[in-house]
């Protein structure tokens, strides 16, 4: 019967709590404590933050509570927890999250608030069939190489990026990932290398958020040059990863 | 890898021969032997003009296709010192009767063996029949006595020719001669890279494939029935199979990711290859109708260019970018005791000799960015890891493949933006231009 008790009393905090924070994402004062519980016990504390308060989409945040003289310590949506400790927590939109302490002498609550940043809501959709291959070449820009190399090169990084913002903003198109090589050395081993590029090419874009399904790898090798000097120069722009339209 | 003997060796050799003003050449590739007769005294030999024995039209024309296929093909093959035609008797003897041992054993033709013979025309077929004498025996001299029948037409005679010499090499040299086989090839002289077939010689030159895409890397199989490539299509680069037999594509997996450089083993139940079907290529080998397909390396960068031993199928060559720049390595065939053969450059391209003692390859030892072509064919004995320099200061030499005799390596040289199709002895000699114009690159030595 009691636990039956304490159990329904739990409800009705958590309930009240919600009704609290609802429509505000603040941080709020936990509400006046229920009516004085036996003078024997000494009223439970409890305190939560989260580190940090706001993210963006995808990453984590971790929650540190702490509670005395409580018996029974749960974080709404995450249930029943240890008295104190810590959590990793990955929301996908902003979440209030409860501590709610009850123990003999009473019951206490402390709530944190962890703020996710959305990424713009993609901008009036774009009629995908609207993008012609040369539109399409004009937004998402090849990556280069170093020589015999298939590292993604750090002035790689912000084309990747601009590349896979693109990708993800028009989520029904879907691509080829070429693999290119300089006229220089073996035509078979240049095939395996452009696999190499390419695959790199595409793994960078998955990390940057865009789905593998997507993306199609080719490798071209050394057969298909863009410059047909035999300069480094030319060279250089003859070792990349490209991407167009799978269609 | 320790230094190379023979560099040493020719250093001093060189200083010997200037000492003693000797006219010869130097020999910087004295420790080569193919085991084949290769780098022993030649055997002096002298073909005859056959003798026209019809008076159908076409006699004098498949004659000339006879007498020059049989002159090249003894030159060819590299065990013979063949004496120049201007040097041989003015006589066309037909038969064992119209010869005068005697007058082709004196100088200037001092030759050891002489084939001659007679070919005749009639009702469209070409008859011809062929002799090789020991000059120097008197009271036996006849070595081979051959008749051949076929229709009457110039590369049927050409072939005639062919066989004729690879008898006569067979009885001379101990090994089978190469005048049959053929040697697979890529062309873009049709603007798209297509596999084509020639006789070892450079003539009778057939397209196979009309893909009109890009064909890679023919590779035909011991029996001579099916030719392996890799050509790009809706997935990418896969293996495709041609049948010989049946003069079309024929079934094979198109597996896709990226899967390159087919290569047979000798047995022909197998093939190894190179795939990135787990985004990184790697070498695998399967069964000659692509099932059983099963993972040999597991090393992050390209694996490409695997070769098996022909002589045991129990190791393969293969290329591998695993310390950046490619090198040549050799594993056992279920992927065990990697080994790495060559020390630096950029290496690629293995073809291992039939007789399973070398590996034939293409190497830039001083390769790096910006560094000109400076690629040349290198033998490399396996067992020491001892190597030489064949090509020399010629373009850009690539893809060297075996003949089945393992005296001969055909391979592709780039030179002023044009490539094109080259053989020479196993020893660097002999340097002969196979194909002339379009772009032809990739050849690959029938095994027979």
């Amino acid at each position: 019967m009691h636990y039956a008790n304490r159990k329904s009393l739990a409800l009705a905090a958590s309930l009240a709590a919600l009704l609290t924070v609802a429509g505000c994402h603040k941080k709020t004062p936990a509400p006046p404590p229920p009516p004085a519980p036996p003078p024997a016990a000494p009223a439970p504390t409890a305190s939560i933050t989260a580190t940090p308060d706001t993210i963006n989409a995808g990453d984590s945040a971790v929650l540190t509570w702490h509670t005395t003289n409580a018996t029974d310590v749960s974080i709404e949506g995450l249930g029943t927890v240890a008295s104190s400790g810590t959590q990793s927590v990955k929301p996908t939109q902003t979440t209030s999250y409860q501590l709610v302490a009850h123990g003999d002498g009473g019951s206490a609550d402390a709530t944190a608030t962890v703020t996710v940043n959305t990424p713009a809501p993609p901008p009036a959709p774009v009629q995908e069939s609207n993008i012609d291959e040369s539109a399409f070449e004009a937004a998402v820009k090849p990556i280069f190489f170093d020589y015999d190399s298939y590292d993604i090169r750090t002035d790689a990084q912000s084309t990747i990026q601009s590349d896979a913002n693109f990708l993800n903003q028009h989520p029904n198109l879907k691509v080829v990932v070429g693999g290119y090589c300089d006229e220089r050395g073996s035509t078979e081993y240049n095939l395996a290398l452009g696999e190499n590029r390419a695959n790199a090419a595409k793994q960078a874009l998955v990390s940057a958020g865009v789905s593998p399904d997507r993306l199609r790898t080719v490798s071209y090798g050394k057969e298909k040059q863009f410059c047909t000097e035999h300069t480094e120069a030319c060279w250089q722009q003859n070792r990349r990863a490209m991407f167009t339209l799978d269609q | 890898m320790t230094e190379c003997p023979p560099k040493t060796s020719a250093f001093y050799l060189f200083f010997l021969l200037a000492f003693l003003s000797a006219a010869a050449t130097v020999q910087a590739q004295d420790w080569v032997r193919t085991g084949t007769n290769l780098g022993v005294a030649k055997i002096r030999i002298a073909a005859a003009d056959l003798k026209p024995a019809s008076i159908d039209p076409l006699t004098g024309g498949l004659k000339s296709a006879f007498d020059q296929t049989l002159y090249n093909d003894l030159r060819y093959a590299g065990i013979f010192d063949v004496v120049s035609k201007s040097m041989i008797p003015n006589t066309t003897p037909g038969s064992p009767q119209e010869i005068d041992l005697a007058q082709w054993a004196a100088d200037p033709s001092d030759a050891a063996y002489v084939a001659f013979g007679q070919i005749s025309v009639s009702s469209g077929r070409v008859a011809v029949q062929g002799f090789l004498y020991d000059t120097h025996n008197t009271q036996n001299p006849q070595v081979l006595g051959k008749q051949y029948s076929d229709t009457a037409t110039v590369q049927a005679t050409r072939e005639i020719a062919h066989r004729f010499a690879d008898e006569i090499i067979q009885h001379l040299g101990g090994v089978p001669g190469i005048a049959e086989t053929k040697i697979y090839f890529v062309s873009q002289r049709t603007a798209s890279k297509e596999i084509w077939v020639m006789d070892y010689d450079g003539m009778n030159e057939r397209q196979l494939t009309h893909l009109h895409s890009i064909a890679l890397s023919p590779r035909v199989s011991p029996d001579n029935s099916r030719v392996a490539f890799s050509a790009m299509g809706r997935n990418g680069w896969s293996i495709r199979m041609f049948s010989l037999d049946l003069n079309r594509l024929v079934a094979f997996p198109a597996w896709g990711d990226t899967t390159l450089s087919p290569a047979w083993s000798s047995s022909g139940d197998k093939l190894a290859f190179s795939s990135a079907r787990t985004g990184d290529p790697e070498i695998y080998t399967c069964d000659a109708s692509g099932s059983g397909v099963r993972r040999l390396t597991a090393f992050r960068g390209p694996d490409v260019s695997p070769v098996w031993n022909p002589r045991s199928n129990a190791q393969i060559a293969w290329v591998s970018g695993r310390t950046n720049l490619p090198q040549i390595y050799i594993m056992d065939s279920d992927g065990a005791n990697v080994m790495r053969m060559t020390d630096g450059g950029y290496a690629s391209s293995p073809s291992w000799s039939p007789n399973g003692q070398f590996l034939a390859f293409a190497w830039n030892r001083s390769y790096g960015p910006g560094a000109p072509g400076g690629e040349d064919i290198y033998i490399m004995d396996i067992a020491s890891k001892r190597w030489t320099q064949l090509t020399h200061d010629s373009g850009a030499n690539d893809f060297p493949s075996w003949s089945p005799d393992s005296r001969h390596i055909v391979f592709q040289r780039e030179t002023g933006g044009h490539t094109e199709i080259w053989m020479m002895l196993a020893d660097g000699t002999d340097q002969q231009q196979l194909t002339h114009g379009g772009g032809n690159t990739m050849p690959n030595w029938s095994w027979k």
